[in-house]
């Protein structure tokens, strides 16, 4: 029995699982503590996330540039290197994404395609700086993309400055064309008849289409989740990459350029990030960039989902997902009840932090043998 | 009188049974030998008596009584002290500092009373030979003398009975024999010594009686002086085994590796190589004997290129390759066997099959287009596991981290002989391995060099140089002091002597 527990105190899903469950109770005490009844705040969190199918769509257009963003901190992550500069790489793929899907006159299809790849080389090029500082000076990436993650954040807001960048009487740029939208039914949901034709649909036409942003965005997300896994795990990139993540000393001396990979490394995770802002701008409303005077966090939000991901590039589909939604639904459980949002940020704070220390369930799992072995 | 006795000792780790009706007495005033290959199990055995395991079946008695020994602090209590191999001490605190830590001597207010424990630990030094330096800083003094520290800390504590884990791994033969004296100081005063250790000719020196433990089983104990290196070699590994490999002769051809005046610094600036120079032909093993520390570490990092060179050339075959980069150093011929397996050998992580293609991963067939084909890389494998005989024999998926040091070490020279190389440079290509293993490496060496292959050996073991080089180069400071052929002229003193800086060029 005991030696059951102890093999899947072991497991990597179970010691996640156990997280999200301790994540959920430590939630329930905080909202016991405010007054409300947990169980009712977290059946209305639940309801908005499940009880129509646009909350469903909500909670996947909410959770796609996230997956993206946890996507670039698990490739990093993977290469010995700690990307909390995804962030900032997010907003410079997102400023790309406005210039090229505002002033490029493209084709659709084209047009989306050119605003990725731009999106992805210029935060490509910004993750490579921080690469570029380590290899050559030694410099801590934690400390430059920290650093980095704020200029990005004030050249977003330079950018908006700019001659024939904002859009008048707001503090906003102008919207990207619609050719470089990802919307699913683009064409349709802006056609004259449009919303009348959604309308008459089915519930996937009149509910879902109509009434959210859902975008192509999660199939992007989701094909570059498989590619990154096929690049760590079958190529010779991805070989090296992991080789100077678990070895540099051998991996020098085996004749792998270092100092080449970890900039490689960095460009490559700087671009995943830059995808994450492109999906974020083509994908949802606004369209555009907006004056900021703090980030919104969705490369921080990508280091919380690549550890309940397992900072595996499969897992973080899922756990971005189970991020999204309970963010979306969280509104609905403030909305009904009057309980303040932010009570899920102490949710996916605990959820965070147990698995952070998932080591306590090896621990746990030591001890049981232990007790046995005394026997 | 038995000082020890571990009766029918059983340890699993999980499945694997690591202790399997092990029995060890040890009498009382002599030096035990408790041999065994690694992963034997020997040094479980004596973590079991030292409290650091708890065993799984059998008991313990010490001075005939039966004990139960939970931890470490128990067994001080019973008089049994443990000197570890790697040894656990503060850098930054002096030798006294050290020796009291953890048993001060204080009066009714706590204050220390250094006077009383300066005493008590310089009269136990003289008893019994330990020479150290009482104020000292641990990272100032040498290996040997840290040893006699870590010796003197364990009878501060009145301990009767000491174990020594490997005591000689990091000793120069100079040191080891002024240990073997301390040896024979404490059994004369009544003391037991229990020594771990996978070295035979010190067994022969120092021990009375050895213990051999085989795949965690008990073989037999012996009086040594019954038995030669020989058997106990045989014992140990359960076959004839071939202590000094029977070279023959050589058939050197041209020169193929070439160092010329090489001057490199350390990190810190100073020149650790100065103006070094050594030639290898096609077809010879050269051996570079020298005590740890005199700049073989540097020279083997400039020639990888994985240190600049600060004048000087490193050629082979006339073409220069310092100052490069490791890619070009491999690419021009030169495969190297680390000291270092975990640093610099193998990406512990990766499993066995991706370990042997660390070097050439990108070259076809085992990848093409950037795509690593795996069947390739798993047959290259199983063939490297077969011809080398890695155990366990179907490990090419499991984590290289799991394998036993022997076997890493087989790996990876079975990896480095296999590279397209024109020299390989071996750098204590033995170290931590024992007998049957250090056969197995040491014949695939004259195996290469046999084959027309130049082989440099760098080591720290006199023996192992004077085995397998034709020709020996002596390292003192940075430089080699003395070049020779090795046609048994120069005995294994005159060398000791040489590498401790006695020896003199012209």
């Amino acid at each position: 029995m005991s030696n059951k527990i102890q093999k899947l105190l072991r497991k990597t899903w179970v010691s996640i699982l156990l997280s999200v469950v301790i994540g959920f109770g430590v939630g329930a005490i905080a909202l016991a503590i405010a007054g409300h009844n947990p169980f009712r705040a977290y059946s209305y969190l639940f309801q908005g996330i499940f009880s129509q199918p646009r909350h469903v769509a909500w909670t996947i257009i909410n959770a796609t540039p996230i997956i993206l963003t946890a996507l670039s901190v698990v490739f990093a992550y993977k290469t010995g290197l700690f990307n909390i500069g995804a962030d900032g790489q997010f907003m410079m793929g997102a400023v790309a994404a406005v210039f090229l899907g505002h002033y490029l006159h493209l084709p659709p299809i084209i047009h989306p395609i050119v605003v990725i790849l731009g999106a992805m080389l210029v935060a490509g090029i910004y993750g490579g700086i921080v690469g570029l500082l380590k290899a050559k000076f030694g410099i801590n990436e934690v400390i430059t993309s920290i650093m980095l993650n704020w200029v990005a954040l004030y050249f977003n807001n330079y950018y908006i400055t700019l001659p024939g960048v904002r859009k008048p009487n707001t503090d906003a740029s102008w919207e990207i064309q619609q050719t470089a939208y990802i919307r699913v039914m683009n064409n349709v949901k802006f056609a004259d008849d449009g919303v009348e034709r959604l309308r008459a649909g089915n519930w996937f036409f009149s509910d879902v289409v109509l009434r959210t942003d859902l975008n192509y965005g999660i199939l992007i997300a989701i094909a570059a989740c498989v590619l990154v896994w096929f690049i760590l795990n079958k190529t010779t990139l991805g070989y090296s990459l992991k080789a100077v993540g678990f070895n540099k000393d051998a991996a020098e001396f085996a004749g792998i350029n270092v100092k080449k990979n970890i900039i490689t490394s960095m460009f490559i995770a700087g671009a995943i990030a830059g995808i994450a802002g492109a999906v974020f701008i083509m994908g949802q409303a606004p369209h555009r960039v907006t004056t900021l005077a703090f980030s919104e966090q969705y490369g921080f939000h990508g280091l919380s989902v690549a550890l309940i991901g397992a900072v595996h590039p499969i897992g973080i589909i899922f756990a971005g997902l189970f991020f999204g939604g309970i963010r979306y639904g969280s509104g609905s459980m403030q909305a009904r009840m009057g309980v303040p949002n932010e009570i899920i940020s102490i949710v996916i704070g605990s959820i965070v932090f147990f698995i952070s220390i998932a080591s306590l369930f090896r621990i746990i799992a030591d001890r049981i043998e232990k007790k046995k072995g005394g026997k | 009188m038995d000082a020890v006795y571990m009766k029918n000792i059983y340890k699993y780790f999980g499945d694997f049974c690591a202790l399997d009706d092990v029995s060890l007495k040890v009498q009382k005033g002599t030096i035990h030998a408790l041999l065994g290959e690694n992963g034997a199990g020997k040094s479980t055995l004596m973590n079991i008596l030292y409290g650091f395991y708890n065993s799984d079946g059998g008991e313990i008695f010490v001075n005939e009584e039966k004990v139960n020994i939970k931890n470490p602090s128990s067994a001080i209590n019973l008089g049994i002290g443990m000197v570890h191999q790697h040894f656990m001490l503060v850098e930054t605190l002096t030798v006294l500092q050290n020796i009291i830590l953890g048993s001060e001597v204080t009066n009714r207010l706590g204050i220390l009373n250094m006077k009383k424990a300066r005493k008590e630990i310089m009269e136990i030094s003289e008893k019994y030979g330990l020479a150290i330096d009482p104020d000292a800083l641990i990272s100032n003094i040498s290996v040997g003398m840290q040893q006699r520290v870590e010796i003197l800390k364990t009878l501060y504590r009145g301990a009767d009975i000491l174990i020594l884990d490997e005591p000689t791994a990091v000793l120069t033969p100079q040191e080891i024999s002024e240990l073997i004296n301390i040896m024979q100081n404490l059994i004369k005063d009544d003391k037991t010594i229990i020594i771990i250790t996978h070295k035979l000719k010190e067994i022969k020196e120092s021990s009375d009686f050895c213990t051999v433990i085989r795949r965690g089983k008990y073989i037999d104990t012996v009086e040594v002086k019954d038995v030669s290196e020989q058997g106990l070699a045989s014992m140990m590994v359960g076959r004839d085994v071939n202590l000094h490999i029977d070279r023959g002769e050589c058939d050197p051809k041209g020169i193929v590796f070439e160092v010329k005046g090489l001057t490199v610094a350390d990190y810190r600036g100073l020149d650790k190589v100065k103006d070094f120079n050594i030639k290898v032909r096609s077809g010879e093993i050269v051996g570079i004997a020298g005590i740890e520390g005199n700049g073989q570490k540097e020279l083997v990092e400039a020639i990888m290129c994985l240190a600049h060179t600060k004048a000087g050339n490193v050629l082979i075959n006339g073409k220069e390759i310092q100052n490069t980069n490791p890619k070009n150093v491999l690419e021009s011929g030169v495969s190297v066997i680390h000291e270092d397996r975990h640093k610099r050998g193998l990406i512990l992580d990766y499993s066995v099959e991706l370990n042997t293609v660390t070097q050439k991963f990108k070259k076809k067939p085992f990848s093409k287009k950037g795509i690593l084909n795996f069947e390739e890389i798993n047959n290259y494998a199983k063939k490297l596991i077969g011809q080398f005989d890695v155990r366990p024999d179907d490990c090419e998926k499991t984590p290289i981290r799991a394998l036993s040091g022997g076997n890493q070490q087989k790996l990876i020279i079975a990896r480095q002989v296999s590279e397209d190389f024109e020299i390989i440079i071996a750098v204590q290509p033995t170290r931590g391995l024992d007998v049957g293993a250090i056969e197995f490496v040491h014949k695939e060496l004259v195996r290469q060099r046999n084959a027309g292959k130049a082989v440099l050996l760098i080591s720290l073991e006199l023996e192992e140089i004077m085995d397998l080089s034709d020709s020996i180069g002596v390292i003192y400071d940075g430089k080699i002091v003395n070049f020779f052929e090795n046609d048994g002229k120069v005995s294994e003193q005159e060398i000791g002597l040489m590498m401790a800086g006695g020896g003199k060029n012209e």
